[in-house]
């Protein structure tokens, strides 16, 4: 394997808008008031930025294509801007097009812009539209929560869970994000809710109820990263410094192949093994000290505790029910409120999640802030379908750690 | 050479509508519909429509091994879904068959169905194969009309030709007569009917017996030899009338179905043969008479073979798969009856790249995959390249069909986010016993079937997206549980 880029790149600074229903805001909007946060910051000027990356999964509802409504938007002095697509992994692509700009040294500081505005469609979830001339054929009318409901039926099958305990774990995932989610001002929802009114809510996609999936959001999230050597030379002290980016396509064993039970994320295991390897970790539960995961829904949440490797395999239940991933517990999870809670614009997601990493590392995470500042934390991003999908891992952790 | 019938089958689609639903619904407006309020009428389901039952109704006919010498598919019915676009081309690429047959359509008159019969028996005589004969009818009604109630949904086919034959053609012959008791215009959606005392005073009584009357004499068979008298329409008494006046033994009078499945249009004389035949004995003599604008009159007699080939299901097993529905609203739904308030979602653009479908449409209409010659991994949609990680080969994938194959289910969901005409919409991962696995739509699930990881399904071909803008239509294959339950439902 490739030795990799642990430490080789250190996060400059970090900008992030409020997400939510953003009814008088366009996507430009957005972007410049996560990238004046991330700016000043970094505490550098715009023209230090040698190069950009940018993140979308929906264009089509807001900006359009290409890189140009980045570099219009923040005049960009004609430095070169990419944009990139991955499904809901977008933000986590832009990310890795930034952080793989400094480490190979074609440039000195990269800036990674993720933004999606969503609340344009007239209706709550993500939008309906073509997958594309083929796949309209013969792929069957799923949605998002219809896809990933099925995680929960395989799931239950092969581990022989309940599906009333399973859901109960589930409710328990949901009040935890909306616990956090009410100490971020921030955050899209701010309100906590109970037990009952999770699994009493109405079905959206069985078994998951309407508490049991992410809203979507307006939003957008900024990243600059710089070399560690950069990043002292301009006065930044306690380096928060990337470990490992690892990500995983499905190959179609899962959409074509009968390997796959249907129960776990091929991809996520694919990317946590390399990741862990690449950050020179050997036994995440214990070294990990926080997560942000890809909650698109709570069961997504719940197999990939064990997809990541720090619940084994269908004990996932366990962990949840006794408190292992709340905010007071050993391994927070969602800490921020997730995708949940947060709220999910898809393309600034990826970069949200490293957002409330680098500030809990740097003790600015405010009423949700932990009492010890963790030391490696992990975020994952999921794009697609259980059966199909692009998983994203990225672990950062204070410089030498 | 002898032609007649070599198979049949028959197809009715699951739900029942009952009619006191839709009688409670208009006799505020007329109630002189409560004399037709009894019984139930099959309704196809939202992604149903001729093309569908008939592919349905010929696979209960004829199994894939013996659809090789097909030399030609004929479809008959008032109720295409294309105008220009060959139904029966449709049907025959849904069997997977080759392309060195005749496709042909029938339609225009209630007649359409033993039109497209009588033509098949005349033209397999010289034919190098079979004719694959198939009849289906999804008939729009005026909310409100005696048609709406006394309508039924369904199909039939036939294979013709000779050979071991279960019923010969002892006779046919067809009057023509421009006697309009209905019709419909080149715009119009609905029907616009006569009066009924007309219809069979004039029509049925005295159309009907000069065809019949001319068939027994050319066959020599007497009236009361006839074991079974198949006359399709709805209207009360007028086959028991006609049988009567015809010396046709009032035993020997065939259910016209309007108790449990209602009038299929052209199709239903067939629908009503291929229900015979599944209750023949070898020797009975059977007369079918059908009515639209003159009579069709066709004599068949059963042979031994009428004991060993038979359907899969059939009408009889269609009938008796029937699942009670009381929900009318949801029938007007379905059939444009209502200005249903569909969500936004529902707007999404359904446009067909003609090139792209024709490119794909082994995989999309005929449910063609791939199975790889090197490490025998069966897959769908067929790949460039094997997808079993441990083979990988290049350009190994012969064509293997998925359509008959049975699947195990391994997850699935009741989507009520995603826009459906019949929400919530059903589907998972099914994977077939003999491999390969899709992420497939499940067609005819109610809220009250138990479904359960690891049932078996088979595959079923049906409407997948309409495109109303274009009013094109694109089919496509799902998965339905092979032993579905059959409860009433809501």
């Amino acid at each position: 394997m490739a030795s990799g880029i642990k430490d080789k790149v250190a996060i400059l600074g970090m900008g992030c808008s409020k997400f939510g229903e953003r009814w008088n805001d366009n996507a430009e909007d957005l972007i410049v008031e996560a990238f004046i946060e991330a700016i000043e910051d970094a505490g550098i000027d715009k023209s230090q930025i040698d190069a950009a990356w940018f993140g979308t999964g929906i264009e089509e509802q807001h900006v359009g294509k290409s890189a140009v409504p980045l570099s219009m938007a923040l005049r960009l002095p004609n430095i070169p801007v990419t944009r990139v697509e991955n499904y809901c992994a977008s933000g986590s692509e832009a990310l890795r097009g930034a952080v793989y700009a400094v480490a190979s040294g074609a440039a000195d500081i990269a800036m990674a812009v993720g933004v999606e505005k969503l609340k344009d469609t007239g209706y709550g979830g993500l939008p309906q539209r073509s997958r594309g001339a083929v796949n309209d054929l013969f792929w069957a009318n799923a949605s998002a929560p219809g896809s990933f409901a099925q995680l929960a039926t395989a799931y239950s099958a092969k581990h022989n869970v309940s599906a009333a305990d399973l859901k109960r774990a589930m409710a328990h995932i949901s009040i935890k994000s909306h616990d956090n989610g009410s100490k971020n001002p921030k955050a899209h929802l701010r309100n906590k809710i109970t037990e009952d009114k999770v699994m009493n809510a109405p079905m959206i996609a069985e078994p998951l109820g309407l508490f049991d999936c992410c809203g979507v959001s307006d939003g957008s999230a900024v990243a600059i990263v710089t070399t560690p050597e950069i990043a002292k030379a301009l006065g930044k002290k306690d380096l928060v410094t990337v470990k490992a980016m690892q990500l995983a396509a499905s190959n179609g064993r899962e959409a074509q192949h009968n390997s796959w039970d249907g129960s776990h994320f091929v991809t996520t295991r694919a990317a946590a093994k390399r990741a862990y390897q690449e950050a020179g970790i050997t036994n995440p539960r214990d070294q990990i000290s926080m997560f942000e995961v890809h909650d698109c829904f709570s069961i997504t949440e719940l197999v990939t505790m064990e997809d990541l490797f720090i619940s084994s395999d269908g004990r996932a239940v366990n962990d949840i029910m006794d408190g292992l991933f709340d905010a007071d517990g050993k391994i927070p999870c969602q800490i921020d409120g997730g995708l949940k809670c947060f709220g999910h614009p898809i393309g600034a997601s990826g970069i949200r999640m490293v957002y409330e990493m680098y500030l809990q590392m740097h003790g600015r995470a405010g009423e949700r802030q932990r009492a010890e500042e963790p030391v490696f934390g992990m975020t994952h991003n999921l794009g697609g379908f259980p059966h199909q999908n692009i998983c994203s891992l990225t672990i950062v952790g204070k410089e030498g750690a | 050479m002898e032609v007649g019938i070599l198979a049949y089958g028959g197809y009715i689609p699951k739900s029942r509508l009952q009619r006191d639903q839709i009688f409670k619904a208009h006799a505020w407006f007329n109630p002189g519909l409560k004399g037709l309020s009894r019984g139930e009428r099959s309704i196809a389901n939202w992604d149903e429509d001729s093309v569908t039952m008939a592919v349905e109704s010929a696979r209960d006919c004829v199994a894939p091994d013996q659809r090789e010498n097909i030399s030609a598919v004929y479809m008959a019915s008032t109720t295409f879904p294309f105008q220009d676009r060959q139904n029966a081309g449709i049907v025959a690429d849904a069997l997977n068959m080759k392309s060195n047959i005749q496709t042909l359509d029938f339609t225009s008159s209630m007649r359409a169905g033993t039109a497209a019969l009588t033509v098949a028996l005349q033209a397999s005589k010289g034919a190098e194969g079979p004719i694959l004969l198939t009849s289906a009818e999804n008939r729009m009604t005026k909310a409100g009309s005696a048609l709406e109630l006394t309508t039924g949904d369904g199909a039939a086919s036939f294979l013709i030709g000779s050979g071991n034959i279960v019923a010969r053609l002892l006779g046919s012959h067809s009057e023509s007569v421009d006697f309009v008791d209905h019709f419909r215009g080149e715009s119009a959606e609905y029907d616009y009917t006569w009066e009924e005392r007309w219809v069979k005073e004039e029509g049925y009584m005295k159309i009907v017996p000069t065809a019949v009357n001319s068939v027994l004499e050319k066959t020599g068979v007497s009236a009361s030899d006839i074991t079974t008298f198949c006359f399709p329409v709805a209207a009360r008494n007028v086959a028991a009338g006609l049988a009567k006046k015809l010396g046709i033994s009032e035993d020997a009078v065939a259910d016209n179905l309007q108790s449990n499945c209602g009038e299929a249009g052209s199709a239903h004389i067939l629908i009503m043969l291929a229900k015979a035949l599944q209750e023949a004995k070898p020797g009975d003599k059977i007369l079918i008479a059908s009515f639209g604008q003159g009579c069709d009159a066709l004599i068949f007699e059963t042979t031994d073979a009428i004991k060993t080939v038979r359907p899969n299901t059939g009408i009889t097993g269609s009938l008796a798969n029937g699942r009670a529905d009381s929900n009318y609203n949801r029938f007007l739904a379905f059939n444009d009856g209502l200005r249903m308030d569909l969500g936004i979602r529902a707007e999404v653009d359904k446009n067909t790249g003609l090139t792209t479908h024709y490119r794909n449409r082994y995989m999309a209409q005929r449910m063609v995959g791939g199975k790889c010659s090197k490490c025998g991994t069966a897959q769908f949609p067929k790949s460039n390249i094997c997808v079993n990680e441990n083979c990988g080969a290049i350009n190994t994938q012969e064509d293997y069909s998925f359509a008959d194959k049975i699947a195990q289910m391994n997850s699935f969901t009741a989507d009520r986010l995603t826009y459906s005409p019949d929400p919530p919409a059903y589907y998972g991962m099914i994977q077939f016993e003999e491999g390969g696995r899709l992420m497939s739509d499940f067609a005819d699930i109610s809220p009250d079937d138990e479904l359960t990881v690891g049932m078996k399904m088979r595959m079923v071909f049906r409407v997948k997206d309409y495109d109303t803008k274009r009013d094109f239509r694109r089919y496509f294959w799902k998965a339905v549980p092979v032993n579905a339950t059959q409860k009433g439902s809501e």
